[in-house]
């Protein structure tokens, strides 16, 4: 088994013999790269690869383009090389990206040609309009509107495209969405327009038809963009947890290769500190490994020649060697990723503010153009100037509020969550959070740190812990971090005794002289065997040994943050597969009265599916593997980054740091941007009030109609950059 | 009023001009890393070959 990378452009210098090259392309996820230093040093470093044509790293999407020879270099040696350089990095499926930003570059350039366009016509209607009745010549009059047809006409076919195919698509599927109304608006009016033009009368609408265009293509595009940023971070981030993996080849050489690239069968070296990347059965090698992110139990688990181990866990003790038994799609997360998925199609069927918004006002647009049409002819009115007026009221009730409010409300609103260290992943995750009315929350990771702290350390003498911490510093066990934690706390830094052996699952020791110092186990420090598994011992020569009790501990703010959702108004409940006792304890410490223990994925799912028959809208607060179908099936749902890979997919936002105080946060500011996008239709929904009853009277004419739109259209853009403090782009 | 026979086309012209420049832009990557463009500005070495589209 192999990783080629997929050579690019092969056959292009395939017949001249001196210049045969295999020229590949590779995107790869750049973990740290957070300063104009660190992009240097990572271009630096891959340019420095033998092969490696030329490499350009992206500050704002944290990812590196590399070109290269595939004969000479691979995807590997370049996350060698960067992995030297200090950098974390994992290829990225380029393709999925292209086709975001290939979107987002259509939309700009159509953008751009209808903010062109707009400003063009406008110009010349407004001389237009203002001459009109006055001293202007008509020839020259109809020379501008001429000139304005023809500006109009290549725009609107050009940058209206993206809601003709969308509307074409509603109406083959025999549905009516927002861009139908817009569609028939723009179109009727070019159309309308021409013919005036032509027949020189003065009822000409480019102005209007192409400046609709162009404020409705800022909202799609601010749309999009906020979509692409959120699909993009969450694509780095899956990619870095996927990682790289040691291979050991038949011949014993290793390698490093992509996790995702290993099969049944592959021998794996997991090294000391590194995560499993595969299911698999242990070979060699005696360890301890930290099951967390599949169990959610903080204590680690012994593992020996013969015992299964599973991709996600942490390999804590020895280097192991690990055959493969189940790949990249064939885990235990494909189990988990069943009943996500199941989960899930709940959640699809949620709709968005603007669509449920436009369900009831593109048929009522529809509606009262047809009306003013119908009206007029009755009353006796030429066709033209009943469609005349049909149309203003099209473009008046155009839904720019709809359109443009919204998004720019939203990518407000996302920007200054990512400021906050929280990250928006769906789209519409900030609607769904606004509205939650229970917020569940799951105890290991999530409420409390998935840590182990050390218990009780205040009672334990300076002396032993700077001795004990000297021992621990040396060892990457869970509980030997606590310990070295706890030392820091107390007595500042803590330097790594010299002549440390370390003995995988038992201890650590240290000879000085005759005597033999000892931090491990009960066995390991000459005791009977140990009660409870949750202890370590410190023994000195032979005195007294010493006991370090540890548990995983409440985030620091969680009884606040508890608190403080109480106070709004918010019912919480704490759902845990861990045991009664440990939740029970947790759930008093946090302050929260309702909890369930001793849950599995699937009982958790059944709780969250009777509490929305209930009508309750549930926000789910959760880390581990086995909280993923539970995340996908809330109503909303927030993961801290130290989840597992698949929850931070399943959730809507991804939030970072030790405290709890992010999902305050993120639903404080969602709720706002939902008051907001309500002001922002409020104020929609007043101007056409007062304008739609004028258009169907017949008393607006174009450059008004034009002119009131986009005032409006500005007017609730500026309102909704409000929330972002700075503007957001 | 002949003024304006050539006064509109040359405002077409040079509003052409931007959009036309704006386009390049787009398609030459210029929008691709607005905050590492920041950077790169004071970078002291000199510009690399490659300062075309950025490589996919």
């Amino acid at each position: 088994m192999t990783v080629h990378a997929s050579p690019g452009r092969l056959a292009r210098g395939a017949e001249s013999a001196h210049a045969v090259t295999d020229r590949s392309t590779l995107t790869l996820a750049i973990d740290n790269m957070h300063c104009g230093g660190c992009m240097r040093s990572v271009e630096r470093a891959a340019l420095a690869v033998r092969g490696v044509e030329t490499a350009r790293a992206s500050l704002a999407a944290k990812r590196l383009s590399v070109t290269y020879d595939a004969a000479l270099a691979g995807e590997v040696d370049l996350i060698a090389a960067l992995e030297q350089a200090g950098f974390v990095a994992a290829p990225i499926e380029a393709a999925k990206q292209d086709r975001d930003t290939a979107r987002q570059k259509y939309l700009l350039r159509r953008v751009a040609v209808a903010g062109f366009a707009a400003m063009n016509i406008m110009l010349l209607s407004i001389a237009v309009w203002s001459g009109e009745g006055g001293d202007m010549d008509p020839a020259l009059a109809s020379m501008f509107r001429w000139l304005s047809a023809l500006i109009a006409l290549p725009t609107v076919a050009y940058a209206g495209q993206p809601f003709f195919v969308s509307a074409l698509g509603a109406l083959k599927g025999r549905r009516l969405n927002m861009d139908v109304p817009i569609s028939l608006a723009v179109v009727l009016a070019t159309g309308m327009s021409l013919y005036q033009t032509m027949v020189g009368s003065g009822q000409v609408y480019f102005d209007a038809a192409v400046s609709l265009l162009f404020f409705l293509l800022v909202g799609r595009f601010l749309d999009e963009s906020l979509r692409v940023r959120a699909r993009s971070e969450a694509q780095n981030l899956l990619s870095l947890q996927g990682g790289i993996a040691t291979l050991i080849e038949t011949d014993g050489a290793r390698r490093r290769v992509a996790a995702h690239a290993l099969r049944p069968g592959d021998r794996l070296l997991v090294a000391t500190g590194e995560r499993v990347a595969a299911d698999g059965v242990i070979l060699a090698g005696k360890s301890e490994i930290d099951q967390s992110l599949i169990t959610g139990e903080t204590a680690p688990v012994a593992a020996a020649p013969g015992a299964e181990i599973y991709a996600g866990t942490l390999n804590l003790g020895q280097p192991l060697e690990v055959e493969v038994t189940a790949g990249d799609d064939a885990t235990l997360l494909a189990e988990i990723g069943r009943l996500m998925l199941a989960a899930e199609q709940g959640k699809a069927r949620y709709r968005r503010l603007a669509d449920r918004a436009a369900a009831i006002y593109a048929p009522a647009v529809h509606g009262l153009g047809l009306a003013t049409f119908l009206g007029w002819m009755l009353a006796g009115a030429s066709w033209q100037t009943a469609l005349t007026y049909a149309i203003a009221v099209l473009i008046i009730t155009c839904p720019c509020a709809l359109a443009l409010a919204v998004p720019a409300v939203q990518i407000a609103a996302a920007s200054r969550l990512f400021r906050k260290g929280i990250m928006v992943k769906a789209a519409d995750g900030l609607e769904r959070i606004a509205e939650a009315d229970m917020v569940v929350f799951d105890k290991t990771g999530t409420l409390t740190i998935g840590k182990p702290q050390l218990l009780d350390a205040e009672t334990t003498p300076d002396a032993v812990l700077a001795s004990a911490a000297g021992l621990a510093a040396a060892s990457r066990h869970p509980y030997a971090r606590a310990i070295v934690a706890a030392a820091e706390r107390r007595l500042g830094k803590v330097v790594a005794s010299s002549g440390i052996e370390e003995a995988p699952g038992e201890g650590l020791k240290r000879s000085a002289g005759d005597d033999i110092e000892r931090l491990g186990s009960a066995s390991w420090c000459g005791l009977e065997a140990g009660g409870e598994g949750s202890e370590v011992w410190y023994r000195w020569s032979h005195d007294a040994p010493v006991r370090f009790c540890f548990a995983d501990r409440v985030r620091s703010d969680a009884g606040e943050v508890v608190a403080a959702l109480k106070r709004q108004g918010y019912e919480i409940a704490l759902l845990s597969g861990d045991s009664k006792g440990v939740v029970e304890t947790i759930a008093e410490d946090a302050g929260i009265a309702r909890w369930r223990a001793e849950l599995k994925p699937a009982d958790k799912i059944a709780w969250l599916e009777a509490r929305a028959r209930e009508g309750r809208k549930v926000l789910m607060a959760g880390d581990g593997l086995n909280d993923a179908p539970a995340l996908a099936a809330a109503h909303a749902s927030i993961s801290p980054a130290s989840a597992a890979d698949i929850s931070q997919r399943a959730a809507d936002f991804v939030f970072q740091g030790e405290k709890l105080a992010p999902v305050l946060e993120a639903i404080a500011i969602a709720r706002r941007a939902r008051r907001m996008a309500l002001q922002n239709f409020t104020i929609a929904f007043l101007y056409n009030i007062v304008c739609v009853p004028l258009a169907m009277a017949g008393f607006v004419t174009p450059l008004i109609a034009a002119i009131v739109m986009s005032t409006s259209s500005i007017l609730v853009t500026a309102n909704a950059l409000r929330l972002a403090g700075r503007p957001p782009l | 009023m002949t003024a304006l026979a050539w006064l509109v086309p040359a405002a077409l012209f040079l509003g052409g001009l931007g959009l036309a420049a704006f386009l390049w832009a787009l398609r030459s990557g210029q929008f691709e890393d607005l905050e590492g463009a920041a950077y790169r500005a004071l970078e002291d070495d000199p510009p690399e070959e490659d300062q075309g589209p950025a490589p996919k």
